[in-house]
């Protein structure tokens, strides 16, 4: 900083707006109280301030008429192993590691194609990845209701091709909430893998091969150790929002395909046993919890 | 995919390995195409059909602008277009203020909890859209409750209430943006500035604002596009009279598919496809 600066604000007079920019520029601890401040308490009141009274919920009882009373349970969480929950959470977990797998195995060669593909062409295919992406999501999931409906395209294209007599039932199914997330969440999964194949050096490519390896040892040997940060991080970042995963399982599961996220909307707005509701949500943040320690514990052990 | 023409700058070592492995690029081109379709096919198919002149859906009967017609004399479709809008613009402006403000802070200044606040920023980014719906909820509910016994104030679920909980979910994604930018800063030019004599302010004013402009814009566009497409977080935390665009389209699912939701969607498709292959335009040509 340049000496004027400490010379001057002695020198100016001493209103009260004058002294507090002095003390602004003067100190750095209440500038960043300036500055943090804001997104500190917008985030502390309307964020940090509610998930912890939901976790205070998850311990209380319920009361009359939808009301919370405050005396301390662990019933709710005792309540949920029961077989007709855990079902439910097994069957989110289940569904949420299907999809990771399935965008895995069709975002992995998608992004190796395009990371070898000419500079030029790189962008205009990864913009065409995001495009859809970036429309809303429950106009998407919509888009997709119309497609597998009895009378939906599919059904009348397979009909008409004589391929099916009746129509096949492919909404409200596990099938249709699969491809539902799959088509949602399958960029998070290109994106960190097209990043980390972009990075990697392919001399080491020739290498092996000059040292005799076949295209497979190649790429299970050196390509895939080598870009599975990227993996581990579509890996996360399509798992996460899958698990939690709300407007899919309901408009494409119809009630038949419930996960984690109708049982809480169902004990939040129908039920109305929000203590309960309250529980399943940090049953739920635990899953998230877990996958993200997993995905650094991986990260780590890689590293070394 | 198949042979490398010889004269591009491929090296020779390379091109024998990739012809023995052109059935291969063949598998992987199709996998590409195959993928591309997928993405595509819905919705082009859903847009395709609001173009159609049979209630009846997926039988074609001809080309019609009704519904769009239809929609545009819709009383709910222009409340719902209209609280959209005006939410997602007030949840834009405060979330461009408060985030860039935020990653200034995280960017440029230290203070004692600088690791549990960072820490705390990726909360909203990480924690699952409906818990944090129902966290808003709960916590709303119980702040009318008590202004309601302390004060006799009678608030509800409304606009507010969204917009709020809008600016939650947004203001940390464009810290990140505005971060990012704040992170491969040539902080050489601010010191050039202040050598010539700039205060502080006229440093940030001059300098470091107009540098930052690219990020704080594409935070901001950022923030617009992520509030006027949540339905999660609205979904619990709209009241009478509330309903935003997306609610409007699963209210009309909910009920029954009939094709004046494909004419909804499709408007909705392309004002965000416009949005975001604009904000691609300006980003491209900012940085060059």
């Amino acid at each position: 900083m340049a000496i004027v600066e400490q010379v001057r604000p002695s020198e100016r007079g001493a209103g009260w707006l004058q002294r507090l920019s002095d003390a602004v520029r003067q100190r750095e601890s209440l500038r960043a109280l300036l500055l943090a401040g804001p997104g500190g308490l917008w985030l502390l009141v309307f964020f940090l301030l509610p998930i912890t009274i939901v976790f205070a919920y998850s311990f209380a009882r319920r009361g009359p008429y939808g009301a919370v009373d405050w005396s301390f349970t662990l019933e709710n969480y005792v309540r949920f192993f029961d077989w007709l929950y855990i079902r439910v959470f097994l069957v989110s977990v289940w569904l949420a590691l299907l999809t990771t797998v399935i965008c895995l195995v069709i975002g992995y060669p998608f992004a190796f194609v395009i990371a070898r593909s000419p500079r030029r062409w790189r962008n205009a295919l990864l913009v065409l990845v995001l495009v859809p992406f970036w429309t809303n999501f429950l106009v998407r999931t919509y888009a997709i209701m119309l497609l597998l409906r009895a009378d939906g395209l599919i059904n009348n294209a397979l009909q008409w091709l004589g391929i099916i007599e009746r129509p096949l039932t492919m909404l409200f199914t596990p099938f249709a909430v699969v491809l539902g997330l799959v088509y949602g969440y399958l960029p998070f999964m290109i994106l960190p893998i097209y990043a980390s194949i972009e990075k990697f050096d392919f001399t080491l490519v020739e290498a092996a091969q000059d040292l005799g390896a076949n295209t497979w040892h190649v790429f299970w040997n050196v390509l895939l150790p080598l870009t599975l940060p990227g993996v581990l991080a579509g890996s996360i970042l399509v798992f996460i929002p899958s698990v939690g995963a709300f407007v899919t399982p309901d408009l494409l599961g119809g009630g038949k395909v419930v996960m984690i996220a109708n049982l809480i909307n169902q004990q939040f707005l129908t039920v109305r046993h929000w203590p309960f509701g309250s529980a399943i949500s940090f049953v739920l943040m635990a899953i998230v919890l877990a996958a993200t320690m997993l995905y650094f514990r991986l990260g780590e052990t890689r590293r070394i | 995919m198949t042979v490398v023409p010889a004269t591009t700058k491929t090296l020779a070592t390379v091109r024998p390995a990739r012809r023995r492995l052109s059935v291969g690029w063949s598998v992987l081109w199709l996998n590409v195409l195959l993928t591309f379709i997928f993405l595509y096919a819905p919705i082009v198919v859903m847009s395709i059909f609001s173009f159609n002149a049979s209630r009846q859906m997926q039988v074609w009967m001809g080309f019609t602008l009704d519904w769009y017609v239809r929609m545009v004399h819709d009383e709910r479709v222009r409340i719902a277009a209209q609280n959209s809008l005006v939410i997602a613009l007030v949840c834009m402006i405060v979330s461009t203020i408060i985030g860039t403000l935020t990653a200034l802070a995280l960017e440029r200044t230290r203070f004692r909890v600088k690791r549990l606040y960072e820490g705390a920023m990726y909360l909203p980014i990480i924690v699952p859209e409906i818990v944090m719906a129902i966290a808003l909820l709960v916590f709303f509910n119980l702040c009318f409750q008590w202004l309601d016994q302390l004060f006799g104030l009678r608030l509800n679920f409304g606009l507010g209430t969204i917009t709020i909980a809008h600016i939650a979910f947004s203001f940390p994604f464009v810290a990140v943006v505005v971060r990012a930018r704040l992170a491969d800063f040539d902080r050489t030019l601010e010191q050039a500035a202040q050598d010539l004599g700039a205060n502080d302010w006229q440093t940030f004013r001059y300098v470091t604002l107009p540098l930052l402009m690219p990020g704080i814009i594409a935070g901001a566009l950022l923030a617009f596009t992520l509030s006027i497409d949540d339905f999660v977080i609205t979904f619990f935390n709209a009241g009478v009279g509330s309903t935003t665009l997306p609610l409007e389209i699963y209210g009309r699912v909910r009920r029954g598919i009939t094709p004046d939701v494909n004419a909804l969607s499709t408007v909705m498709l392309l004002a965000s496809m416009i949005l975001v292959l604009g904000s691609l335009a300006l980003q491209r040509r900012r940085s060059t």
